[in-house]
């Protein structure tokens, strides 16, 4: 029996909306289990899928003795001043623990939602075992009525053997919102981890590069992002992936415009085991004054390793326009169908409900191109 | 359908086409040969209203209404049409998601065109992009069979097109332009440019006009314009006094 998130009723309806456009059913229809995280409070927590268990990390942490080796294990504590911030703080957020050979059909969706102009920590520890197949879609929302506020998330994944997890990560920040998460993955053999990002709202700062460790031989991981930064948002957004095992793999793929917003998309593959692959594609579209600085770097350590980068940044080219007006499109719908293009992204191993969810975040920002 | 009354087009400050006037009535289509260079691509841009080809002097008549200064769109969307030589590649933009955008609110139409042309499996596939020559000159026949317009300029339509390629896309030509039909039916005009002829194969063109140096020297049979241009090249139209 599903139940339907708790602790937003009291939500207002742009709020709500907003929610909504961060990827979350409020129903909990389609969803295997939710958390919702408002401010600093936990409010709700259900996960009905047998061999998923989702819990506070507060309460994963009292539970399980064992948690303690993956906390703060792939993030260093000290890493930098938010990280400090996080650890002094009660741990917060969620633990997801899908069992050897679990595979939940419908995604896990957390919410994590600010109300008040504080600072907002979580500590998310994800690990599938063995075998195991977990889909997780997050939405990271702020009140339409929230001035200046900061989130720092710190989240742990462990992608055991033979095991994919895939997260699905859509921003709704405010425009004086400071977002910095500190994200860290670790595969083991034959694991798959996908990685998706989509922001398409104002937001003040982000500031993240996520890093996965492909451990275990024929890992694979996949980082996609798609941003839209409105004029105001400083964005600074990376990917690494740290080929460690033979055969392992990765490709990172960013899409970013900006309508004034400033952004640095950076890249990094370290190739560092025989037989590995890894490339590295960063597309930007300026639109409107901004800056789109595309920074990716591939680094090999040996012969056998395969590692390469494409990145353009530049401005829609006249003659697709004019192409698209010769078939009867005026110039603002050729342009926006170019763009919405340029930012369809087609996720291989993701679940079609999750692709539609990511199509729908994109879709819904199309009267800002 | 179409009168261009002493058209003088520049790019970039050089004039290009001096003065051509060409006429093609309701239900005809005409044939535009010429020598490279001799500024066929640029008149067809310039009656289709692509900016870089600004029109110093003269008019484009179309449909009893004088398009010279509306913007390309509008000339679309009141029913010209152009299949592109060299189409730009649109990265992320899928051929089926032009074509719906395209089509409005009946797709499936749209679904029916490409199984004809055989670009079924191209619909999700980034526009033109690692498209092969054939599969570029179907791609572009398929989205005119879901513009569907009334005068329809075509670039070299039969440029690296295969043989089996080339008679579905000769025939399908033929039908945007009407010529499958009755000679009293036919309501569509076109405009072809071709350098070998093959497309009559497909479609009896009504007049052929030879452009060189930015003139229309002669006008006639295409055929047998095309007959002398094989047999002796274009250094006697060159060399013809002007009409």
């Amino acid at each position: 029996m599903r139940k339907a998130i708790t602790g937003f009723e009291d939500l207002s309806p742009e709020d709500k909306e907003r929610l909504e456009q961060s990827g979350m059913i409020l129903s909990s229809e389609n969803r295997c289990g939710s958390f919702f995280q408002a401010d600093q409070d936990v409010r709700h927590t259900s996960c009905t899928y047998e061999g998923i268990e989702m819990l506070p990390t507060a309460e994963a942490l009292k539970k399980y003795d064992w948690l303690k080796d993956y906390y703060w294990n792939l993030v260093d504590k000290d890493k930098d001043e938010y990280t400090r911030y996080v650890a002094a703080q009660e741990p917060r957020g969620y633990t997801i623990i899908a069992k050897k050979g679990s595979k939940n059909i419908f995604p896990l969706q957390t919410c994590l939602y600010m109300a008040t102009d504080d600072i907002q920590t979580v500590h998310n520890i994800i690990i599938a075992e063995e075998g195991a197949e977990l889909h997780l879609i997050t939405g990271c929302v702020s009140s339409h009525s929230v001035g200046h506020g900061s989130h720092y998330g710190v989240t742990e994944i462990y992608v055991g053997k033979d095991a994919l997890i895939s997260t699905t990560m859509i921003h709704t920040w405010g425009e004086d919102v400071t977002v910095v998460p500190r994200s860290a993955a670790k595969l083991e053999e034959n694991g798959t981890f996908l990685s998706n990002y989509i922001s398409m709202k104002p937001v003040k700062r982000v500031q993240m590069y996520p890093e996965a460790r492909l451990t275990g031989e024929n890992s694979v991981a996949r980082f996609s992002s798609v941003v839209l930064a409105p004029e105001g948002s400083e964005l600074d957004l990376g990917q690494r992936a740290i080929l460690e095992a033979k055969g392992t793999s990765a490709e990172l793929l960013s899409r970013v415009i900006t309508r004034g917003g400033n952004v640095i998309t950076r890249a990094h593959i370290i190739g560092g085991a025989e037989e590995t692959r890894g490339h590295i594609e960063c597309k930007g579209l300026i639109l409107k004054d901004g800056t789109i600085h595309a920074i990716p770097e591939i680094e090999g350590r040996l012969t056998n390793t395969e590692l390469s980068h494409e990145a353009a940044v530049g401005k829609i080219a006249h003659d697709e326009i004019e192409y698209l007006m010769a078939r009867g499109l005026n110039e603002e719908e050729a342009t926006a169908t170019i763009i919405r293009g340029f930012l369809d992204v087609k996720i291989q191993g993701l679940p079609e409900s999750l692709q539609r969810q990511i199509d729908a975040a994109i879709d819904a920002a199309e009267d800002g191109f | 359908m179409l009168n261009v009354e002493n058209l003088h087009v520049e790019i970039g400050g050089k004039e290009i086409i001096h003065g051509v006037n060409l006429k093609i009535p309701e239900g005809e289509t005409h044939i535009l040969m010429g020598p490279n260079g001799s500024g066929k691509t640029t008149l067809l841009r310039s009656i289709m209203g692509f900016s870089n080809y600004t029109i110093t002097e003269g008019r484009v008549i179309f449909r009893g209404h004088d398009v010279t200064e509306i913007p390309l769109y509008e000339r679309a969307r009141y029913g010209m049409g152009m299949m592109f030589q060299r189409p730009p590649t649109i990265s992320g933009l899928k051929l089926g998601k032009l074509l719906d955008v395209m089509s409005g609110g009946s797709p499936a139409k749209a679904h029916e065109y490409a199984e004809m042309m055989n670009m079924s499996p191209f619909l999700e596939r980034d526009l033109n992009a690692n498209f092969s020559g054939g599969e570029i000159k179907r791609s572009e026949v398929l989205q005119l069979m879901v513009q569907q317009p009334d005068f329809v300029m075509l670039d070299e339509p039969e440029s690296g097109v295969d043989l089996e390629n080339i008679s579905l896309i000769g025939k399908a030509i033929a039908q945007l332009v009407d010529k499958d039909r009755h000679i009293r039916n036919r309501k569509k005009s076109g405009l072809i440019i071709t350098h070998t002829g093959y497309i009559m194969n497909y479609l009896e063109a009504d007049l052929g006009h030879m452009l060189c140096n930015g003139e229309i020297r002669c006008r006639g049979n295409p055929r047998e314009m095309l007959k002398v241009i094989q047999e002796k090249g274009y250094r006697e139209c060159i060399e013809c006094v002007k009409l």
